[in-house]
């Protein structure tokens, strides 16, 4: 199962093919105590164009911040290959990557140096990375370029002296020192007060439209990601769920999970709000259900999303979604025949060992619960 | 007790009746620190919570709406302290027992205060981890809660009573053998909930109950609380600064700044109609999740140092369309056009001309849904 964003939009600067992650995690006490794969992202294909935003969104747990720090090498993954300008990236972390593809963190509060000035912080990367001989004008430049003036006030304060919003300004202009071409920005604005978070949207935007950068949006916000964001793709359960062009992803959901998302949102527009009692919760990564990932929640759920895990399917052009409902009937029923059969189709090229699943526990217990 | 006397207003405007009040506070000021170094982090707040309804409280952080939620059911830390107003609970307990009549929370002995928390008003914060123990199961902390407030209750019933209340948010029994640590998130926060409705309160304090959950999780949460709200008829005040969200959930809005409250109104005409510079920006901070995108600026600057205040109107170096007359004077929340609704802005005080942005017409359903009564605890098993 992949869904394919490499179509929308030309230029691709980064992309993921195929991610896959997983964290050894402990399981059991004492003697007894093994471990576990715990799949925090499987099989999930991402590309981000010069002067292009894409938004990932999902729920906590649902392998986002993996992603982008995949794609920043902060962790290495388990399969798959990361493409800068379609040639692998290389091993490690060279700095040569790092002055290509910089990450801006959710928490400016943890993310500068509290006992260093703002200068500091902002000429670190300039020195380490050669970028400028004139560490001064570079440092105001940057300070400017994230609209915080005058400059020479500003390098001169401390983290603790700002507000939040001008701190994760200063956090985006010390990723803009080493003028990379791409930018993974996780939950810029969610630790910020409501007031400012357009201005820190509207920032990215601008780098996006005037230098051309390359712009992964990592959310929980679905309307911040349709605000900001040329395509947005859709986490579950550590899979992509949906792909499209951020309107027609919001006014048009092809995936239940992507429409539950936005019946959760909050929406005053809407006449009455949406009823979803008892909706679940996302699965353990541990032990995922079986098939689709999403079936033990799905109002739609068939008999085939108990067992084989969806293919991505093209919705309309551009649009993708990995749900059996978009599947013709025909193909459905090959797969369906093929499972029956034995052979098990998972669509996933990440081999992984049995034992350490239970796979076919919760496959029996999801199928005896809707009967 | 003090008959409050339902404000005579515009009857067509208030087509329901308003339901009494009762949790009513009053000039309420709250400082942090002491003399000189003394920073106001709540001043002269007057709010009216009415029986069986939901008052949203908004602004950003550091604008005080935890404060003064805090300090009316005293609870504020050190160094905060409450330097005026009184906090007027009129109390009308749903069950047998349980204090009557009016008491004044701020005046109140500590034996006074027992016999209202938790049982009269009950509190709801944002972390949940941080407010369960994490070192005895959920059961166990029923089990003290209603050891010490229902003591006629046998091991058997205070049991059967918690199974009820994890059944009432859509937990199951075999959660009160849980550690806090075994729930996700959300289950945690029904929890909280479950155990702050255990003694059947007239009034529920939510502190951004929803804000560290996922939106679904925070939908299924808030749907179940509404539903509650219907059963029981308690009556709550809701704290969050997603304001979107009060919008769907509150019957009345009151929003906050710097320490102050700027505007108060109905949610249908908060939202439709806003009559504050500041809430007009509030509003604009949400991208709509429908209709073509447009490019939107929120509110310009940062949000006031408390300690360096600007003269005049707070917002004024945010406000798009300042005055001379908000840079030297401070408006104070007057009435407009009813008694549903109070702002605190000069562009309204009839000199100046409203622009068009803050004066949308009232929508026309503006009224106020009835309040909850809780006809329904009627039906419910009472012990």
């Amino acid at each position: 199962m992949s869904v394919d964003t490499a179509s929308v939009g030309t230029g691709t600067v980064l992309e993921a093919r195929n991610l896959t992650k997983w964290f050894s995690v402990k399981r059991g006490r004492g003697m007894l105590a093994g471990h576990a794969r715990l799949y925090a992202v499987e099989d999930v294909s991402v590309s981000i164009g010069a002067g292009q935003v894409t938004a990932v969104v999902g729920e906590s747990g649902s392998g986002k911040t993996t992603v982008a720090r995949m794609l920043a090498k902060i962790i290495t993954p388990n399969g798959g290959e990361i493409l800068l300008d379609g040639r692998p990236a290389p091993r490690g972390r060279p700095r040569d990557y790092a002055r290509q593809v910089q990450m801006v963190f959710q928490d400016p509060f943890a993310s500068l140096n509290p006992v260093h000035r703002v200068r500091h912080n902002l000429v670190r990367p300039l020195k380490i990375h050669h970028v400028t001989d004139d560490i001064d004008a570079g440092v105001a430049g940057l300070l400017r370029r994230v609209s915080l003036e005058p400059p020479e006030e500003f390098a001169s304060k401390f983290p603790h002296e700002l507000s939040g919003g001008q701190r994760q300004r200063v956090a985006i202009a010390r990723a803009l020192a080493v003028r990379p071409r791409v930018l993974l920005a996780d939950e810029p604005v969610s630790m910020l007060d409501v007031s400012i978070r357009l201005g820190i949207l509207n920032l990215l935007a601008d780098l996006r439209d005037t230098d051309g950068l390359a712009i992964l949006y990592v959310t929980h916000d679905i309307a911040s990601a349709r605000y900001l964001a040329n395509t947005i793709v859709v986490m579950y359960a550590g899979r992509l769920v949906e792909a499209a062009p951020s309107v027609s992803l919001t006014d048009e959901p092809a995936h239940p999970y992507t429409q539950l998302l936005l019946s959760a949102a909050p929406d005053p527009e809407r006449p009455q709000p949406p009823s979803l009692v008892r909706s679940g919760s996302p699965p353990s990564l541990v032990a995922p259900p079986s098939g689709c990932r999403f079936h033990p929640r799905c109002p739609y759920a068939m008999e085939i999303c108990h067992r084989v895990s969806p293919p991505s399917v093209e919705v309309s052009a551009g649009h993708t979604a990995a749900c059996w409902l978009h599947v013709d009937s025909g193909r459905r029923q090959v797969e369906e025949g093929r499972s029956a059969d034995g052979v098990v189709t998972t669509h996933s090229p990440a081999s992984r060992p049995g034992p350490e699943r239970s796979q076919q526990t919760t496959a029996t217990r999801a199928v005896s619960k809707e009967k | 007790m003090i008959a409050p006397e339902a404000p005579a207003g515009n009857p067509a405007a208030t087509p329901v009746q308003l339901a009494e009040p009762v949790l009513e506070i009053r000039g309420l000021c709250v400082d942090y620190g002491y003399g000189v170094d003394a920073v106001s982090a709540v001043v002269d707040c007057d709010l009216v919570l009415r029986r069986g309804e939901v008052m949203g409280l908004a602004g950003e952080s550091g604008s005080g709406k935890s404060t003064l939620a805090m300090a009316a059911l005293r609870l504020l830390r050190s160094p905060g302290v409450i330097t005026g107003g009184e906090v007027l609970f009129h109390s009308k307990p749903f069950s047998d027992e349980g204090p009557r009549g009016t008491i004044d929370l701020l005046a109140a002995s500590e034996a006074d205060l027992r016999a209202v928390r938790w049982s009269e008003i009950s509190v709801v914060l944002q972390s949940a981890l941080n407010s369960l123990n994490p070192v005895i199961t959920i059961g166990a902390q029923f089990e003290d809660l209603l050891k010490v407030h229902r003591p006629s209750f046998s091991k058997r019933d205070r049991w059967d009573r918690s199974a009820e209340l994890l059944d009432m948010v859509g937990m199951t029994a075999d959660r009160l053998r849980s550690y806090p640590h075994e729930l996700s998130g959300g289950m945690r926060q029904r929890a909280m909930i479950a155990m702050a409705l255990a003694l059947e309160p007239q009034v529920i304090l939510l502190d951004e109950p929803t804000t560290a959950l996922d939106v679904v999780t925070q939908r299924e949460i808030l749907e179940e609380l509404m539903g509650l709200r219907e059963q029981l008829g308690f009556a709550a005040l809701f704290i969050t600064h997603d304001l979107s969200l009060l919008v769907e959930l509150a019957d009345e809005i009151a929003v906050m700044y710097a320490g102050r409250l700027m505007e108060r109104a109905p949610a249908a005409s908060l939202f439709r109609a806003p009559r504050l510079p500041y809430t007009y920006g509030l509003l604009n901070c949400f991208p709509p999740m429908h209709g073509p995108r447009r490019a939107m600026e929120g509110i310009p600057g940062s949000p006031p140092d408390l300690r360096l205040l600007p003269t005049g109107c707070a917002f004024h170096p945010r406000c798009p369309w300042a005055m001379e007359r908000c840079r030297q004077e401070r408006p104070v929340l007057r009435a407009l056009g009813g008694p549903d609704r109070e702002v605190a802005c000069w562009l309204h005080a009839g000199a100046a001309t409203i622009p068009d942005e803050l004066n949308h017409p009232e929508p026309p359903a503006a009224g106020r849904r009835p309040a909850a009564t809780g006809r329904a605890r009627a039906a419910r098993v009472r012990r």
